[in-house]
């Protein structure tokens, strides 16, 4: 059974809106800077595909830009910070944290410094740009820093008010955004808490066999269709939103885990250091869970379409409903 | 420009000794550190905070106070010594550097010590954050009388982040930033010019916008000049190339690049026992290499 924060159209069997998560993070970025002047925004020769453009046509002279420089855009946004900005950096995230992590972990992390970083076009989901511009380790880099907070937002409004919230939030958080379109399956109104996961999908009760599904970032939905089907398969389903994997809510990760047979994780990303690392490393501490990974099994992305590739690598949603069973057996 | 008198100038130089002093025994009781760069840099901190910085040593956070962003922080001891005889913090604590539990950390650490500005240690990211600084302090204040000072060694020049950062500073006519290079000639491997040649500096520097001086690193009235007239530059950042000498004040250890990266105790033998180079060194400071008797000084 669908959450009550799901929207309607999900719930309905509608046709499914697609929307950037970038885009959510413009309109967020904006309506930050409106409500707070500290805040601004620095960006590396990527304004319109990263959406920054919408906060620095507002705000020209809240707006750095930094030129093809992302190593610079850590340790300038660290600076303004010590000096009461709130920075939000801005590139693609293969450069940002790719490129600049040593910047990122001494400038930013080990300052303490109030910089939102914000990577775009994470995932094989860039599509034909291929492998050199799909980050899929961004999220690992990311949660081995001390003092950072990982965020993968599920859509276009979430990702919206991981924007807000980064603003209030005092202190280093990284957040990854999508380039093509991913389903919109919250609404305006779902509510977003930095560290909370939320339960989107119940499991019919009724049934024997017991499965969970840990997802983060835009495979959400087809998370939440695979619950379907697998309930449709008589197996009791149920799907947990981690949109931010660090820290990691372990209360409800740990009430999850009791409450299902086994789990599946599921993420844009190497299935090396993410969500599914972070899931494993938790319960193998406290509560020994089977577990089945999907993400990209420790491979490089190639062109193709967001689909295709999604599919290829095993991410979609006949490839979650047979991990479902399979950790099952 | 503010002007220094002679007595100014003896006053800044004693001092200048005494934190030579110190650098000398923290190392020696560190048992690891850099020695070359802090000595050879201890007249242009001396002179920052005895005579230049407009800081508050009891309230480190005041809003208004200049920023010293140290770029190379491999250079620490010099800081944290001028601080504690600047009144930051107790001159004993210096004998804690590098150890357990210590808030001066073997390369400078914000989150520890009050008056740190900026995390360093890993070469090349202090430019870009001083030019962080300054643009946000502009953006605040336009008309902004805050100076931000960019303290960079010459190796660390050879970081490519230092010239993205440099390229920005220029770009956007930082006139509130003034970064001053040790320009020793020397770092961990060998001398600049054999490791990676960095010459034509001044013209490197000017090609991005810069401002360009060049002075004695040693003289507390050319870095004095120096640094008035970068204050006065209104339409683009400074820099200013202070030709220092490694090991500066230690005689036998001067212009040496074996001692970038040796405490007194660890450095080359050659010319002076280990066992000898600690004593060795303070005595050369407390006598000035031998032009004064020890016995005479207080």
């Amino acid at each position: 059974m669908f959450a009550d924060h799901i929207s309607e159209t999900i719930k309905n069997g509608g046709e499914v809106q697609r929307v950037a998560t970038r885009d959510g993070f413009g309109e967020g970025l904006l309506e930050a800077g409106k409500r707070d002047d500290q805040v601004v925004a620095l960006c590396c020769d990527l304004t319109e595909s990263t959406k920054t453009h919408l906060f620095a046509n507002q705000f020209p002279e809240r707006f750095v830009q930094i030129g093809v420089a992302e190593q610079n855009l850590a340790s300038v946004g660290s600076g303004m910070a010590a000096m009461g900005k709130i920075p939000f950096i801005t590139s693609y995230a293969m450069f940002s944290p790719g490129r600049n992590w040593e910047q990122i972990r001494t400038t930013i992390a080990y300052n303490n410094a109030n910089v939102k970083i914000v990577g775009s076009h994470a995932g094989v989901s860039v599509g034909p740009d291929g492998a050199t511009h799909q980050a899929i380790e961004d999220m690992a880099i990311m949660r081995a820093v001390p003092n950072m907070i990982v965020i993968a937002p599920c859509d276009v409004h979430e990702a919206r008010k991981v924007t807000l919230a980064a603003a209030k939030h005092d202190g280093p958080i990284y957040f990854r955004l999508g380039r093509s379109g991913s389903p919109v399956v919250t609404t305006e109104e779902t509510p977003f808490e930095i560290g909370k996961a939320q339960l989107m999908f119940t499991r019919d009760h009724a049934m024997e066999r017991k499965v969970g599904i840990v997802s983060t970032g835009s495979l959400l939905h087809s998370s939440l269709m695979a619950a379907h089907e697998l309930q449709m398969a008589g197996i009791g389903a149920s799907v947990l939103h981690m949109a931010t994997i660090k820290p990691l809510d372990t209360e409800a990760l740990a009430a999850f885990a009791a409450d299902h047979d086994a789990l599946v994780t599921v993420e844009e990303h190497q299935v090396i250091g993410g969500l599914g690392s972070a899931v494993a490393e938790f319960l193998s501490e406290t509560n020994p869970t089977k577990i089945a990974r999907i993400g990209i099994q420790d491979q490089f992305g190639q062109s193709g379409e967001p689909d295709e590739l999604i599919a290829h690598y095993g991410m979609d949603v006949p490839s979650i409903v047979a991990a479902g069973k399979r950790v099952l057996e | 420009m503010q002007y220094l008198t002679s007595t100014q100038i003896k006053s800044l130089e004693r001092t200048a000794n005494e934190i030579r002093q110190s650098i000398i025994e923290m190392l020696a009781e560190a048992g690891s550190g850099h020695t070359a760069g802090p000595l050879g840099m201890t007249d242009v901190f001396t002179l920052l905070y005895f005579a230049l910085l407009k800081h508050d040593p009891a309230n480190p956070n005041w809003a208004d106070r200049d920023r010293l962003i140290l770029s190379n922080g491999h250079i620490c001891p010099v800081l944290y010594a001028t601080m504690a005889h600047a009144g930051y913090f107790p001159v004993e604590e210096l004998m804690t550097l590098r150890k357990f539990g210590t808030r001066l950390q073997g390369h400078p650490h914000r989150e520890a010590l009050p008056g740190i500005e900026n995390s360093s240690g890993p070469l090349g990211s202090g430019l870009s954050q001083a030019v962080g600084m300054a643009i946000a302090d502009r953006m605040d204040n336009p008309y902004t009388s805050k100076f931000f000072y960019c303290l960079t060694g010459d190796g660390e020049l050879q970081e490519g982040q230092i010239w993205e950062a440099a390229m920005l500073a220029g770009k956007e006519k930082l006139h509130n930033l003034i970064v001053i290079v040790d320009r020793n000639g020397f770092q961990i491997d060998g001398y600049t010019q054999d490791v990676m040649p960095m010459e034509p500096l001044a013209e490197k520097w000017e090609s991005f916008g810069f401002d360009v001086q060049e002075v004695d690193g040693h003289s507390m009235r050319a870095l004095n000049d120096a640094i008035g007239k970068a204050q006065a530059v209104y339409s683009q950042p400074s820099v200013i190339l202070a030709h220092t000498i490694g090991s500066k004040g230690v005689d036998v250890f001067e212009r040496d690049f074996r001692w970038h990266g040796n405490p007194p105790g660890k450095g080359p033998e050659d010319r002076v026992p280990k066992s000898e180079q600690a004593k060795v060194a303070l005595e050369k400071l407390r006598t000035l290499a031998g032009m004064i008797d020890k016995d005479t000084i207080s």
